[in-house]
């Protein structure tokens, strides 16, 4: 009786801090429905396409943070894995759109323009590619790491540069509409709300995930595989796992950005696309589920708003990033700390 | 339980292990003495095979385990209490503990979160602090409950008092006693005679690599020139 008494108030705190670490991401999620209400009433259907891109890196973000911030995974591949979902989406809608098979050796398969088909089918690409390139990256680990990856994602983007039947260089051009079952995902807003549900049910799915016991292996491992394997854990199935978990929802995303910009290209899978995962990863704050999203919305917003500008928003953009990495440690999801920071500073000033 | 015969070991091209040998039977309490740097930290990450040997075998329960991964080791039954504590700082205590929970050599009566939490109270009060929030005390009981997750069947514990203030180090000391008293081997690595020499039953003094000096306790106590020779700096 006495444990009881003891283990019910820990297990009701437990299941309540469980519930607040989804705060954030319901939070998101309900502005990134408003932003919908508000773009509709308006008429903006800029604004849809815009936040539309945002969700999809935003999946993409956070789940390359999943390995990078939760893992130590500092992985320059993840553009690829974009690009090899975007193509599976392109490539089966082509032949769709054609009415001429897809011959694989002595198989043939017909087209198809229906996501609820193409998703799983991004999924069963993704994952034996995520599972090959992560099992031999992860033989090596910091500097070489993130040089193996990086040639990965370069063997990915010319590969489909010399796949001259699906456009080369130039990229391949979705023409026919996307659906998802009875879904038509042309319409702008339908798509934004299909895309909404991926991003939350990703949010979901990691934030369990880094809180599972396999998360917190994979936490731990980030700090330290030695002391890790001294407790029995052998850590490479665990940096595997969540390698295939992060790239498969990254192709996932791949596929939702060919639907939404009805056209993939291998630039949208080079290397300096992975590179800017990783910026919008480390803005938006290594050490939150959530953050990521943010730092896509806010490097994808400020792109934006700087190229409208000038020519050169890269100067201005780079000096932003500076200034965020050294003011905000924790990313943006940091922000609220700053506030203190600054008032400590104001108050000292007058002592 | 434990045999190690003749492990060579080195770091590089310095070769810190020459020829160490022991052994340690079931339930017993083993130390390995000595002055810094004379490879008792080296012995202990040999059993664990985290360093390759290169001469010599390490035995548990008959069955030759150098050159086994350590975590094979591990979940062989060798927990391990490593210097300076080394528990995860970014995870809490909770996640620290959790995380180890294992019990491949299916004994009866695992250690649980619950069970270590009992044993060391103070880690209940603290299960939601990160790891990096805890005094050197509470490290040091996390690093022991933590080993205690994975159930093993030989605990070696590496400097386990070091930099601990005397309330403290009393404490644990109190909590190996009655580790001891369940019939679990241990192995403690240690520099101090005094506290060693009440505890354990049979000490081995390492220097430069090998052991140089066995016995008991009484002989231990008794042959103060020996201990002069290899322990007093």
């Amino acid at each position: 009786m006495a444990d009881l008494s003891l283990i019910n108030p820990d297990r009701q705190s437990r299941l309540l801090a469980s519930a607040q670490r989804f705060v954030p991401a319901l939070v998101l999620v309900v502005a990134l429905v408003g932003i919908l209400a508000y773009a509709q009433s308006a008429g903006d259907t800029f604004l849809i396409r815009v936040f539309t891109r945002i969700m999809i890196f935003g999946i993409v973000a956070v789940a390359l943070n999943f390995v990078l911030g939760f893992g130590g995974m500092v992985s320059l591949m993840h553009a690829s894995f974009i690009g090899v979902g975007g193509y599976v989406v392109a490539i089966l809608a082509y032949h769709d759109a054609n009415l001429e098979p897809l011959m694989i050796g002595p198989f043939a398969f017909t087209g198809t323009s229906d996501l609820a088909i193409l998703l799983p089918l991004a999924i069963v690409v993704t994952v034996p590619f995520a599972a090959l390139t992560g099992l031999i990256s992860l033989r090596t680990s910091g500097t070489y790491f993130i040089m193996i990856t990086l040639a990965f994602n370069q063997m990915a983007y010319y590969f489909f540069v010399a796949l001259q039947a699906y456009g080369g260089e130039d990229g391949l051009q979705i023409i026919n509409p996307i659906t998802f079952g009875g879904l038509d995902l042309s319409q702008r807003s339908t798509f934004y709300l299909f895309t909404l549900s991926v991003l939350a049910l990703t949010l979901v799915l990691v934030t369990l995930l880094v809180d599972s016991k396999f998360g917190i292996v994979l936490r731990a491992a980030a700090q330290n595989e030695r002391r890790l394997s001294a407790i029995g854990i052998a850590p490479l199935r665990y940096k595997l796992l969540a390698f295939v978990i992060s790239g498969t929802l990254t192709g996932m995303a791949g596929a939702l950005l060919a639907t939404g910009q009805q056209f993939i290209s291998p630039a949208d899978m080079s290397w300096s696309r992975s590179g800017e995962l990783v910026v919008m990863v480390v803005m938006g704050g290594l050490g939150s589920v959530s953050g990521p999203l943010v730092g896509a919305a806010v490097y994808l917003g400020l792109e934006l708003i700087l190229e409208s500008w000038t020519e050169y928003w890269h100067l201005a953009f780079g000096l932003l990033i500076v200034a965020m990495v050294t003011l905000l440690r924790g990313g943006i999801a940091d922000l609220g700390t700053l506030v203190p920071w600054l008032g400590r500073n104001v108050s000292g000033g007058k002592n | 339980m434990l045999e190690v015969e003749n492990v060579e070991a080195s770091y590089g091209s310095s070769q810190v292990l020459f020829g160490m040998s022991f052994h340690v039977n079931p339930g017993e309490v083993v130390t390995l003495m000595g002055r810094n740097g004379m490879g008792k930290t080296t012995t202990i990450s040999s059993v664990m095979g985290l360093l390759k040997l290169k001469a010599g075998t390490v035995r548990l329960n008959g069955e030759v385990v150098s050159g086994l991964p350590p975590h094979r080791i591990a979940r062989l039954g060798v927990g391990i209490v490593p210097e300076g504590r080394r528990i995860f700082p970014n995870l809490t205590v909770r996640e620290n503990l959790l995380m180890a929970a294992a019990n491949h050599r299916k004994v009866r009566e695992p250690w649980t979160l619950n069970r270590v939490i009992d044993f060391f109270p103070r880690l209940g009060e603290r299960l939601h602090n990160g790891g990096n929030q805890l005094s050197g005390g509470e490290q040091q009981m996390l690093a022991i409950g933590r080993a205690l997750m994975t159930n093993p069947q030989l605990l070696v514990l590496d400097e386990a008092m070091e930099g601990l203030a005397p309330i403290v180090r009393d404490e644990i000391w109190a909590r190996l006693h009655e580790l001891k008293k369940t019939g679990l081997t241990l192995i403690l690595v240690d520099k101090e005679v005094e506290s060693l020499a009440g505890f354990a039953d049979r000490h081995y003094i390492v220097e430069k690599g090998e052991v140089v000096w066995e016995g008991d306790t009484p002989r231990l106590l008794s042959d103060e020139e020996s201990r002069m020779r290899y322990l007093s700096v």
